[in-house]
């Protein structure tokens, strides 16, 4: 009991540890790098009266150490400071393009380990053989092409000249209003309200940028299942299994998968953090009003403080999932459980 | 005379350290070469090298400086991957580009592998709350999103080719760490090395002189791996307007450029991507076969 409590104090700690490393980095990204911090954050045409709110905000008199113990204040509250592209708190843009994101990496990773885990097992199963070599090209091609060059041609082909698809952004302008915003995802909001048209014309935009999102999960997430595959199909416990005469589907699915599901669900939640980071480039091909375009029109407007505070939240995702993949090593792996 | 030069580099008892090494690296080619996806891997690196080396002389018109009266034509005889919106052959802007790509691939693996190297070996080596501290602050950059973060060292540090190396090496050294440490603890114990301190070799000497270059393979092969991806990155970069800033033909920005004529003009962002494709193919392709030829455990 007293290990276990342990073991849980060490993991608050790594949290904390770790979420603290990436505030001193932004930290450092905004407040250390730029020449003058004010202007990196207010524009160098801002009025006298916001330089002197945002020199008085940031508390430049004081000393770094100071600053810095006031800027993780604020951002462990979830105070990232005002965007100055529109003019809210950051933190509420935010909260508003982020079912965005998540909607698209949610579809995304679906489609990515619903088809990577089978076609991992049948590169295994096959090993050397034609479907071997099939996974292996198409996740080699996952590894090398740009995704925003692929989700540009994908668009010329499937939306302009073929016409299979919904084009860019979420929903077209006419089911704009007739969704309620209820959970902000908008494939669910569209559903509980019964609004079917609307869920259609939603569906046909959402599902190009997520199949390509799918794709490029897909190609990790197959390879590592088909080393997973090829190292549980070779324990005695599947000889064993033979000898007994187990039919070999049963063999593979449920006794070989089962135990390469443990390391599988690592890297599904990495590849899900993947994805969630993989969105910056997608949604601003595919126009999707996300974090990722929040945070790539922020750049291209100079908005530190929104660019900080979307790294800031994706990070915080990004940390999260790691942890949570470690944990749940842990959970599922009998031989790393805490001993009684 | 080959057949001799083979049996003398494949010999079992070399007579000098430099029969020794060379017969290692020919044994090892040999191991390569038997895989064909890796050699089209480095055909294709070899390439790309070529391409740079002689952008001068391969490419038929100016990169930077086109005719507008010329502007957007499709492929023809005269411009073979036709021309942009400025009237500039695409196919002379992808030669050009390709110092670009090579320009960053380099760069980011002589900054980013050192230093991963040294952070990897010192902790392993020296153990104790060195090894935590460092090895602590490694998983902290690993568990942070590359792209989000490299795009946000740019912001802050400006848009242009040197800051998008700077903000990619300084997200990419982790992995490299982690390798060298992992070696390290497998080498530390080695009799040789307790030799060398019995000689009376200082910490800093074992660690450079007799750790590090044991290291160094496992940490070149994962450097190749890597490359695809910091190509791709770069290229994303640029794709967002904060990598090479125009006119320079860096891939990612053409691709971006040739995105507001997508609809008509196709082939002036597909050439580009195309090329970055095959560029991360190759060194994808040249990573798997140097790690099957020269790690045969991480194969399968």
């Amino acid at each position: 009991m007293n290990r276990h409590a342990a073991a849980v104090g060490r993991f608050i700690a790594v949290v904390a540890l770790t979420y603290l490393g990436l505030l001193a980095v932004t930290f450092f990204i905004g407040r250390v790098i730029p020449i003058d911090p004010v202007i990196a954050i207010a524009g160098d045409r801002a009025p006298e009266h916001v330089v002197q709110r945002v020199r008085a905000e940031l508390g430049l008199d004081k000393p770094r150490w100071q600053q810095f113990a006031i800027y993780v204040g604020k951002a462990v509250r979830g105070d990232f400071g005002t965007s100055v592209l529109t003019a809210n708190p950051v933190l509420e843009d935010i909260r508003k393009t982020f079912p965005a994101t998540l909607e698209l990496a949610t579809c995304g990773i679906l489609l990515g380990a619903g088809l990577g885990v089978p076609l991992g097992v049948w590169a295994a199963v096959r090993r050397g053989g034609l479907a071997d070599h099939a996974v292996r090209v198409m996740g080699l091609v996952g590894y090398s092409v740009p995704i925003f060059w692929l989700g540009l041609m994908a668009m010329v082909l499937f939306y302009a000249k073929l016409g299979w698809v919904g084009g860019p952004g979420r929903i077209d302008v006419a089911f704009e209003y007739s969704v309620p915003r209820i959970s902000g995802l908008l494939l669910l909001d569209a559903a509980m309200a019964g609004e079917w048209e609307a869920f259609g014309n939603a569906l046909s935009h959402l599902i190009l940028p997520a199949s390509l999102l799918g794709y490029f999960s897909l190609a990790y997430i197959s390879r590592m299942t088909r080393s997973f595959m090829l190292n549980e199909l070779a324990q005695e416990y599947v000889v064993a299994a033979r000898a007994k005469g187990l039919s070999e589907t049963r063999i593979i699915w449920r006794h070989a998968l089962r135990n390469a599901m443990v390391p599988l669900v690592t890297v599904i939640a990495l590849s899900y953090a993947g994805l969630l980071e993989g969105s910056v480039l997608t949604e601003t091909v595919f126009a999707w009003p996300g974090l990722g375009l929040y945070i790539t029109n922020s750049l291209q407007n100079a908005d530190m403080n929104a660019v900080l505070g979307g790294t800031i939240v994706v990070g915080t995702v990004f940390i999260g999932l790691n942890l949570l993949s470690d944990l749940l090593y842990r959970l599922l792996d009998p031989r790393t459980r805490v001993g009684r | 005379m080959s057949g001799s030069l083979h049996t003398w580099l494949m010999s079992d008892r070399p007579r000098s350290r430099r029969q020794a090494a060379l017969g290692r690296a020919y044994s090892g080619w040999r191991t390569f070469a038997r895989n064909r996806l890796a050699m089209v891997g480095l055909a294709i690196v070899i390439a790309l090298v070529l391409i740079a080396l002689f952008a001068n002389v391969l490419a038929p018109h100016s990169p930077t400086v086109g005719e507008l009266s010329q502007r957007l034509l499709p492929p023809t005889p005269a411009h073979w991957l036709g021309t942009d919106d400025q009237g500039r052959d695409i196919l002379s802007r992808l030669i050009h580009g390709s110092r670009i790509t090579l320009f960053v691939v380099v760069l980011v693996a002589v900054l980013a592998a050192p230093v991963g190297l040294l952070v990897g070996t010192v902790a392993g080596y020296a153990g104790g709350w060195i090894d935590a501290v460092l090895m602590r602050i490694t998983d902290i950059f690993l568990a942070f999103p590359r792209l989000v973060l490299a795009l946000a060292f740019v912001a802050a540090l400006g848009p242009g080719i040197e800051n998008a190396v700077i903000a990619i090496a300084i997200t990419s050294w982790p992995p490299y760490a982690r390798i060298a440490r992992a070696e390290t603890l497998t080498i530390r114990q080695a009799d040789y090395i307790s030799a060398v301190r019995l000689i009376g070799a200082s910490p800093w000497r074992i660690v450079l002189r007799h750790i590090m270059p044991l290291c160094l393979s496992s940490v070149i092969v994962r450097v190749t791996l890597d490359m695809a991806g910091i190509i791709l990155t770069a290229a994303g970069l640029g794709f967002l307007g904060l990598g090479a800033q125009p006119p320079m033909p860096e891939w990612g920005a053409m691709i971006a450029n040739g995105r507001q004529f997508v609809l008509d003009q196709w082939w002036v962002a597909a050439a580009p991507g195309a090329a970055i494709f095959i560029v991360s193919l190759g060194f994808n392709l040249l990573g798997d076969g140097l790690r099957d030829a020269l790690d045969p455990k991480g194969a399968q």
